[in-house]
């Protein structure tokens, strides 16, 4: 197969960036769309030009490093996939393929395609997580849990943090992944105890960070990678404005 | 606590949908005694005269009038942050996302339209009937009793024009309540997978209920005004 390829150039953060065409071709249908930009990256570094930059690690769809915007969506033509999980069948030989950072006020651009999604780490330290004291590993059924509430707590834990939801909500807004992880804490035992205080403190911090208010388009969970659902905005909701009132 | 409903961004969307059930409650009343009028002019009349420029109908309009700022306020204050959050490039290339409908996308756009459509009834309606005796006139422009809104719809619908704006109107409104009022219970928190498809559907009956209520009025004004009724309709 070959392929027009329409790929954000951009040299730094500061610089200003444009559409750069390549052409790829004697691309196998069975190879990835990451396999297909490292052989378009092998040949420019054979023509001695600079590859292009863009996020991946482990290419099986568990990490969120992979973080493409292909041909108008997150993540490409896929559903519930990461870019490493898509292949080069899934386009019309010859088709031309516009790929895009994510685009988002939060997400800055580094280089090319590679952007800063730091801004979820910080909202991760301002509360996504559960206060323990660690010691040896505690006995798995000494905390009875509810098969429906761990299985619902399992839906939301499978966010991978990529950013494909801000990325694609038109409002820039992050609250399907503060939502998964608020809701994946929220529905167990372990996680209950800070529930209040880490619905406020993830919120706030997603504010500063200047990321969008939600106004339940339900976009983000069309195309999120690991199909979390809106119903965790709803309990991240709930969460928040339950805590509020407490106060 | 106060301050969260500004500061916050899930506080503000709680505005937006508190102020927004508000202003769908007033749309249900208005609607239901709407259709007094295709029943009974003296019945539309009473009504009518009940909501005149009584204390309790003005202090209920300056609220109303309140519901309606602070929903607009807000959509502007909250689509102002989300264009800044989004970012100063935009994507070269967007499509629509699977199940994502056009409305929830393009509540502005629709809001505007629906504002626009309220002046023009203000001036259609309020203008010739609370105002006046508000300003202490017992005779509106065309001549008619301030109370005398069976006779001011008549009138209004008979023009063919009117009543196409109207049902425009009408329409923006129905979009704008279909994404509205499930969305409002998501706001609220009161949702999940296995409410979405009833509360999709009380949205989309609502709306339909509201719009479809309105519509009958302004479609049979019009085409009794028109002569296009037989008799025994009339």
């Amino acid at each position: 197969m070959k392929f027009t390829l329409k790929i954000w150039r951009q040299k730094d953060a500061k610089s200003k960036g444009a559409f750069q065409t390549y052409q790829v071709d004697n691309i196998s249908p069975d190879t990835s769309f990451l396999e297909m930009l490292d052989i378009l990256n092998n040949d420019l570094v054979h023509k001695g030009e600079e590859p292009v930059a863009f996020d991946h690690d482990c290419r099986e769809g568990i990490c969120g490093m992979c973080s493409l915007h292909i041909n108008g969506r997150a993540h490409g033509p896929g559903k519930a996939a990461t870019t490493c999980q898509i292949y080069m069948r899934k386009f019309k030989d010859g088709e031309t393929i516009v790929i895009e950072p994510w685009r988002s006020a939060a997400f800055p651009v580094i280089k090319d395609l590679v952007v800063n999604r730091g801004a979820y780490d910080e909202i991760l330290q301002a509360g996504g997580f559960v206060s323990v004291r660690t010691n040896s590993v505690p006995d798995a059924n000494a905390i009875p849990i509810a098969k429906a509430d761990a299985d619902e707590s399992m839906d939301a834990a499978a966010c991978i943090g990529c950013g494909a939801c801000a990325a694609t909500c038109k409002n820039g807004s992050a609250m399907l992944f503060v939502a998964a992880r608020v809701s994946s804490l929220a529905k167990l035992p372990q996680g209950r105890v800070e529930g209040a205080r880490r619905a406020k403190a993830m919120v706030a911090k997603m504010d500063e960070l200047g990321f969008g208010n939600c106004t339940n388009t339900g976009a983000c969970q069309a195309e999120c990678p690991k199909a979390v659902s809106i119903a965790h905005i709803a309990r991240l909701n709930r969460e928040f404005l339950a805590a509020k009132l407490e106060d | 606590m106060n301050c969260f409903l500004v500061k916050s961004s899930l506080g503000r969307k709680l505005v937006m949908a508190v102020s927004g059930c508000f202003l769908v409650l007033f749309l249900l009343f208005h609607m239901a005694m709407n259709l007094a009028a295709l029943f009974s002019a003296e019945a539309y009349n009473k009504i009518c005269e009940f909501l005149g420029a009584n204390w309790y109908a003005l202090v209920g309009t300056v609220v109303l009038a309140g519901g309606v700022v602070v929903h607009f306020a807000y959509a502007l204050l909250l689509t102002w942050q989300n264009r800044k959050a989004r970012g100063n490039v935009r994507y070269a290339v967007t499509v629509k996302e699977e199940g994502v409908d056009w409305a929830s996308k393009n509540m502005l756009v629709i809001g505007f339209i629906v504002l626009c459509g309220l002046a023009l009834h203000l001036v259609h309606f309020w203008s010739e009937m609370q105002l006046v005796e508000i300003m202490g006139g017992h005779e509106n422009s065309l001549g008619l009793a301030p109370t005398n809104g069976a006779a001011l719809i008549a009138f209004t619908f008979s023009k063919w024009y009117n009543a196409l704006v109207y049902i425009v109107w009408l329409a923006a409104i129905w979009f704008h309540l279909t994404h509205g009022v499930w969305s409002m219970f998501q706001t609220a928190g009161w949702a999940n997978d296995k409410w979405y498809p009833r509360l999709k559907c009380l949205s989309n009956l609502v709306s339909t209920l509201i719009c479809g209520g309105f519509a009958l009025v302004v479609v049979f004004f019009f085409l009794k005004e028109n002569g296009w009724l037989c008799c025994a309709c009339c």
